[in-house]
């Protein structure tokens, strides 16, 4: 019983490894790509990305790509829709959110033919591979922006959750403002919540009643922005060009840019090339893009373009050794003379300097 | 203009969709029909109000565009629920699905548009009166219509006969209607008004508070809405403080955080909640029932014929 059992998970396991290498060497000529959303593509912010992704597909494959989405799927409900997805002749998903992460995985695992890509997770099989964006290195150069141009001392953040990709952020942001002004004060917002306009306006509000000048968010409406501008203060577009609702607060914006990852991976399906990886794209894989550098004098947009060529040939890390924790000891240094990328993807530290304590 | 008085501004903006929308409530709740369809017809207010405003270029147009929304959505459920006598709570869920929905349609080709603030309506001479003066005499013409609103609903329930036939409709509708009054009629006239004011709310948080629209932008809204009303226990004086009691506890702790007191933010997001749960704990000990809920509440009416 015991053995037949065994038998048979194995000769499962090698039918299923059998078709898949055969599917995976294969060259396509047609390919229909499907697309789970964690929101709105009417978000202004992080799906409406994924989806100008989608498009850019459509526009660089005429005639050889089909493509679909399902947007606002539930992360605790998303299964079904993936599962949607693969039964209806898609050969490659992608599914763009942390939380999708077990049930992408576990219907990977149930179709070994079908390609799956998961954003922002560390699991990958086989047919699974991973992919995220290194948006701190964006938020250096605002963090420099800020640091040269407050005339309070004091920059402010709006963030969503305390998870390590936001606290990475604030960190990259706040030593890149003390980069340039070792005087510069940070404050500290979470709205708990990835989007509610009116909250995080609210939030963006009680920073800048506090002498707040500089704001950045890592949260996903234009509401922040947009409290800045109508008080006359100044902003960083988050996820996409802000620009239309603070024409006058945004100084740049960091845009994620998936559009060259998933034409680049889409051709891999048409060629027969593809192989499951884990990609970690930043400015220089173009990835993360800014947006043109407005409504600051010369000498800050000459930093910041600096900076940005610098981050791009990899002359600069914003996680550049040492880092001293708040405790004022220095972190141990895992990745080469700068915070080793699972250091970066797992921080639960504030830098020295920041006076709040990350809510536990 | 001092943190205080700042601070006080933006209390006053983030309570005023929430009492407009849980007035509305109240007096459909009153002549006994619970509406769980708040945050629906808000997203459908929000939407509608914002894509005429921008449409038509008038900030009046997309306020009468949301309260029309508002209210043709609390007319589909009127038919359910008095037409068809069908349960008041699924009904109302699934308005609630519905008008998310739809408002994603319908604000679809909107999403990007930007409108500029409405000016605030400033009462000279009063307005300069110290830390109060901006507060209650600058502001814009919604928070004002909130304030007039609370005070005629609570003369309307106890001073008009209108405003005791509904009451009394909502507290036992089989006698209500042996006397020969007219249930179907009140009722649907309070469902109306409820939609009514879910839609200002939602015009409110669309043209005032983000001035965009983007889909979901409601945030729950409705939903605390909802729990005012029984927070208030359906009296709309009660109402007006438990809005600002709630308004206050979300600015607040965002203020506490960016002031470093060294709480955690999670607990701070969780206060309003908790507020609202320590204020019915007590109303229900010092009372020993849920005190005012309308007799018949949720209860589907099916008269003799």
């Amino acid at each position: 019983m015991f053995s037949r059992k065994v038998f048979g998970a194995l000769a499962g396991v090698a039918v299923a490894a059998l078709s898949a290498t055969g599917a995976m060497a294969q060259a396509k000529d047609k390919v229909k790509v499907g697309f789970i959303y964690v929101g709105p593509v009417g978000d202004h912010g992080w799906s409406y990305q994924h989806d100008q992704g989608r498009q850019a597909i459509e526009k660089a494959f005429p005639g050889k790509v089909t493509t679909t989405f399902v947007e606002s799927v539930p992360e605790a409900d998303s299964e079904r829709a993936i599962e949607q997805l693969a039964r209806t002749g898609h050969d490659l998903i992608f599914t763009t959110s942390f939380g999708f992460m077990e049930p992408t995985l576990k219907v990977a695992k149930k179709y070994p033919n079908i390609k799956f890509e998961h954003a922002t997770g560390f699991k990958r099989a086989p047919n699974l591979s991973t992919y995220a964006a290194k948006f701190h290195e964006g938020r250096y150069i605002i963090g420099q922006i800020a640091g040269k141009m407050t005339k309070s001392n004091t920059i402010g953040y709006v963030g969503a959750f305390p998870i390590p990709e936001v606290v990475a952020g604030i960190n990259a942001f706040y030593l890149g403002a003390k980069s340039v002004n070792p005087n510069v004060k940070i404050k500290i917002v979470f709205a708990n919540t990835w989007y509610d306009p009116a909250k995080e306006g609210d939030a963006a509000k009680a920073l800048l009643d506090q002498g707040v000048d500089m704001l950045a968010q890592h949260t996903d409406s234009p509401a922040p922005i947009q409290a800045a501008e109508a008080r006359g203060k100044f902003g960083f577009g988050q996820a996409s060009d802000m620009e239309r609702f603070a024409p006058k607060a945004q100084l740049t914006a960091i845009v994620d840019n998936w559009s060259d990852y998933y034409v680049a991976r889409v051709k891999a399906v048409l060629d027969g090339t593809w192989k499951s990886e884990d990609t970690w794209g930043g400015l220089n894989a173009n990835m993360v893009v800014m947006t043109p550098y407005k409504n600051m004098p010369d000498d800050v947009k000459k930093l910041a373009e600096e900076t940005e060529a610098a981050i791009k040939s990899g002359k600069l890390n914003p996680f550049k050794c040492p880092i001293i924790g708040q405790d004022g000891k220095e972190i141990e240094c895992k990745g080469n003379g700068v915070l080793s990328d699972q250091q970066v993807l797992g921080m639960n530290f504030y830098v020295q300097g920041i006076e709040d304590k990350i809510p536990q | 203009m001092t943190t205080f008085e700042a601070i006080l501004l933006t209390i006053v903006t983030a309570s005023t969709p929430l009492l407009i929308a849980a007035l509305g409530e109240l007096v459909t709740e009153r002549s006994g029909v619970l509406n769980l369809g708040v945050e629906g017809m808000m997203a459908m207010g929000a939407a509608c109000s914002f894509a005429a405003a921008v449409s038509f270029d008038s900030t009046l147009l997309g306020v009468l565009a949301g309260v029309l929304a508002g209210a043709m959505m609390a007319a589909l459920f009127a038919l359910v629920v008095l037409g068809f006598a069908a349960n008041q709570v699924g009904s109302g869920l699934a308005l609630t699905i519905f008008g998310l929905g739809l408002s994603g349609l319908v604000g679809a080709p909107f999403v990007g548009a930007r409108r500029d603030p409405i000016p605030p309506i400033d009462i000279p001479g009063l307005s300069d009166i110290p830390y109060v003066g901006r507060l209650f005499f600058e502001q814009d013409l919604f928070v004002y219509v909130s304030f007039a609103l609370t005070i005629l609903i609570a003369l309307y329930l106890t001073r008009t006969r209108s405003g005791l036939t509904l009451r009394s409709i909502g507290e036992n509708h089989t006698s209500a209607n042996a006397l020969g009054l007219p249930v179907l009629r009140t009722r649907f006239l309070a469902i109306l008004f409820g939609g009514a004011c879910a839609g200002l709310a939602g015009a409110y948080l669309a043209l005032v508070y983000t001035r965009f629209w983007s889909p979901g932008m409601t945030a729950g809204r409705g939903w605390i809405a909802l729990a005012l009303v029984v927070f208030a226990a359906w009296r709309p004086g009660w109402l007006l403080i438990g809005a600002y009691i709630f308004g206050a506890a979300t600015v607040l702790q965002l203020h506490a955080q960016a002031a470093q007191f060294g709480v955690p933010s999670q607990m701070l997001s969780a206060v309003p909640y908790l507020a609202t749960i320590i204020a019915l704990l007590l109303l229900s000990l010092r009372h020993g029932r849920a005190i005012g809920a309308p007799g018949s509440l949720g209860a589907p009416f099916v008269p003799d014929r």
